[in-house]
């Protein structure tokens, strides 16, 4: 099926449709626009695992022999804020959300593509403010940018630093609200709310929480540099303020926004379950409502990052009650992708490997969520690398994971091009090993008291550092492989064909690449989503 | 499904204000409609951060909130209020006649509104550099002579600023807005059957109405019950 299709003369399609560079910075083609993030995105992944590699090289030995303190403190915000801001909130929604919103409900485009437009060159504006701090000598504050420390006794650029990550929050908004209206209106005939792919319901509630929670960093973001600019303050003591007011402002934000972060990640994980199982998936309602449920309580938690900052007993104990209810919805959703595969026809591509070893790392990084959710115990590892080794498994072993299925999954359709199955599962393998590497030994440093952003440390936890720098190595080197072989199909990938991987869902019955207009016709939708019933499963090698 | 995508093309062709993308002017039209409410939303949780700061600092501080207000000028701000409400009720006038297809109308309100618009935001400009002069502006050179809680009048004067400016910088953005849809609703782009950029302008200039009319009193009126006005 895969040689048969390719047609001798190449049919126009959104990538050949106009050329120039021109055609493509003008652009209102929602797939055209994510090529331009997928490009863009990937600058500032590799510029964040830059940084990333700086901080594991200086944490190798013990003594603070190759960056100072205070160069270390700007590297380890570098990385925060490329990765958080740059790479992965806009990562999935952004590439692969733009990409097939439309194509998955059957519509010609998103239902305000100059917007769609504007939210890249707004992303842009934001990166190149970011760009000129890192040129010019970064900032020291850590991601978090906690005041008093940044808006008064930081002496790096904390203004445009907050003005870019302030900037680039506009560009997620403006995403999100397209998302929303184009997902209400702009579904084809036939395609009712409980027909819409799983992947659709995770970005549904990812713009949600986009819009509802992106403005709220936005005016905090805007109180700090009018306090640190313009010395009009409101957190700190010395202007009559509260610095823990900065706190939950911050977190009544940023903790949503760790959903931002997974929540398109966990729709992928649905749909390259249901593909490769050729099933279903298991409880398709529970985890369509689980999306929602997530985007609910996770903006009732941000308490539990205040757990020491004076926050009251009583408050702490609701937060950290909220904190174990909102890991309901996201265990629904581990153990429907498993009863999934359960007695499914399981197929282990390279996006299925992927998936699996989302739902692995997903796990991890979940439980020991539960962990700093239980007060006690967190203050034993507040800001330590418990915390570090947590979320790095919930972005990485999860947002990440879940992007690279995503990138495997739908790389045929955004191309055409198949690419070669066997070392896409080789790197597989090699980030989950470099993963775990990097990543586990920093729970047990964190356990042990190694605090987070320092330079040194004791001479005992040199074993374990090492371990998670040589870890990270491999990992480095499985993101760089799929960078190989993606550019390598693009010109001797084999032709991939309408429907490589025998999937349900409406993306995959256009052309690959899709033309301009993603349909020769408006589909209607006659049947349930994920009707397995008349697919052929290919054979994938 | 062919039926669809005839009748599509068939919109297409006679309306010129039909984007490609969509079936129909309906769709178009509620797809705008459910954006700009959206986009509201944003907007009320953007002003919110400051709301939130501002019901805390008051909650704490509430000596040297009255104090402070009390400082501001009463008269000024309740003719700016009143300048503001009438812009709304031009705006309001403006998406009538458009829907009417009365263009000079449409034009004339549209001035109206951005004449009020000007007005208020001479006046705030005018309390800017009042507080400027009587060193009310916080930082370095805030003077509070007399004041009982000095540093948390100041804090009271940054939230003035930061929710006035923010919200000042909203009508800047309007009064760009109007100027556009001006020359728009002047070369007679507008029609009784599409007029959605008023229609949705008015939504966004309401609602920066809206946020004053909760700014006047947290601002300007908290104590000034059984006090002389002037």
């Amino acid at each position: 099926m895969i040689a048969a299709s390719a047609p001798v003369k190449e049919q126009k399609n959104y990538l050949n449709a106009e050329n120039g560079l021109k055609s493509w910075l003008l652009t209102q083609d929602h797939k055209r626009i994510a090529i331009l993030y997928l490009l863009s995105v990937t600058v500032f992944f590799i510029v964040g695992g830059l940084f990333a590699a700086l901080i594991r090289l200086e944490l190798t030995t013990p003594a603070g022999d190759m960056l100072d303190s205070n160069t270390y403190n700007k590297v380890f915000t570098a990385h925060g804020v490329v990765m958080i801001f740059f790479f992965l909130i806009p990562s999935i929604p952004a590439i692969l959300g733009n990409f097939l919103l439309p194509l998955m409900i059957g519509a010609k485009d998103l239902a305000f593509p100059r917007i769609n437009l504007l939210s890249w060159y707004v992303y842009m504006l934001g990166g190149t403010l970011g760009v000129i701090v890192l040129a010019t000598g970064g900032v020291d504050t850590g991601w978090t940018f906690y005041t008093p420390l940044s808006t008064t006794y930081s002496n790096g650029y904390v203004v445009l630093t907050a003005m870019a990550a302030f900037v680039a929050g506009f560009s997620s908004i403006l995403t999100g609200l397209n998302f929303i209206v184009t997902v209400h209106r702009m579904r084809a005939p036939g395609l009712t709310w409980f027909r819409l792919p799983l992947f659709v319901w995770a970005h549904y509630a990812t713009s949600v929480i986009m819009i509802l929670g992106t403005p709220v960093i936005a005016v905090t973001l805007f109180m700090l540099m009018l306090e640190r600019g313009l010395h009009i303050g409101f957190f700190d003591p010395a202007y009559g303020g509260d610095p823990v007011l900065f706190q939950h402002l911050f977190w009544f934000y940023s903790h949503p926004a760790v959903y931002i972060m997974i929540l398109p990640s966990m729709g992928v994980i649905s749909e390259v379950m249901s593909t490769f199982c050729t099933k279903k998936p298991f409880g398709y309602t529970f985890i369509a409502f689980s999306s929602v449920a997530i985007a609910v309580f996770g903006f009732l938690v941000w308490g539990h990052h205040l757990f020491v900052s004076s926050q009251s007993a009583y408050a702490g104990m609701v937060f950290s009650i909220l904190t174990y209810i909102v890991a309901i919805p996201s265990a629904i959703k581990v153990f429907n992708w498993a009863a999934t595969m359960y007695k499914g026809q399981v197929r282990l591509t390279a996006p299925m490997l992927y998936a699996i070893g989302f739902i692995g790392l997903f796990t991890v990084g979940g439980l020991t969520g539960l962990f700093l959710a239980a007060m006690g115990l967190d203050v034993h590892v507040t800001d330590t690398y418990f915390v570090v080794a947590h979320f790095h498994y919930v972005m990485v072993g999860g947002a990440i994971m879940g992007y690279m299925a995503g990138i495997h999954y739908w790389w045929p359709k955004i191309t055409g091009r198949m690419y070669n199955q066997l070392w896409a599962k080789v790197s597989c393998c090699l980030v989950f090993i470099g993963f775990n590497l990097t990543f586990f030994p920093q729970f047990v440093l964190g356990y042990m008291g190694m605090p987070r952003r320092y330079h040194v440390y004791p001479a005992e936890f040199q074993v374990l550092n090492v371990l998670s720098s040589g870890g990270a190595a491999i990992l480095g080197l499985g993101y760089l492989i799929p960078a190989v072989y993606f550019l390598w199909s693009l010109k001797y990938g084999a032709p991939a064909g309408d429907n490589p991987w025998g999937a349900t869902t409406l993306e995959w019955q256009t052309s690959s690449p899709p033309p301009t207009t993603n349909f020769e016709v408006t589909p209607v939708v006659t049947t349930e989503v994920y009707d397995y019933t008349n697919a052929e499963v290919p054979h994938i090698v | 499904m062919s039926s669809h995508s005839s009748v599509a093309a068939h919109d297409a062709a006679h309306d010129p204000n039909l984007k490609h993308h969509f079936e129909n002017a309906d769709q178009q039209k509620e797809s705008a409609s459910i954006g700009m409410w959206v986009f509201l939303l944003t907007e009320l949780m953007f002003f919110g951060g400051l709301f939130l700061a501002y019901f805390v600092y008051r909650q704490w501080y509430p000596e040297a909130f009255i104090a402070a207000s009390n400082k501001t000028d009463v008269l000024v701000g309740a003719i700016n209020t009143t300048v503001l409400i009438c812009s709304s009720l031009t705006m309001a006038l403006a998406v009538h006649y458009a829907s009417k297809g009365r263009r000079e109308l449409l034009v004339l309100f549209l001035i109206a509104t951005l004449l009020l618009g000007g007005i208020f935001l001479g006046v705030k400009g005018y309390e800017y550099h009042d507080k400027w002069v009587h060193h009310e502006i916080p930082g370095e050179h805030f003077e509070c002579h007399g004041c009982a809680d000095e540093v948390h009048t100041q804090l009271f004067f940054s939230l003035y600023f930061g929710m006035t400016g923010l919200h000042a910088s909203h009508m800047i953005i309007g009064f760009g807005v109007l100027l556009v849809l001006i020359w728009q609703a002047w070369k007679g782009q507008f029609s009784a059957k599409w007029y959605t950029p008023i229609e949705m302008f008015g939504l966004y200039w309401h609602f920066v109405d809206i946020v004053w009319i909760f700014l006047f009193p947290l601002l300007y009126l908290i104590d000034r019950v059984g006090r002389p006005l002037l």
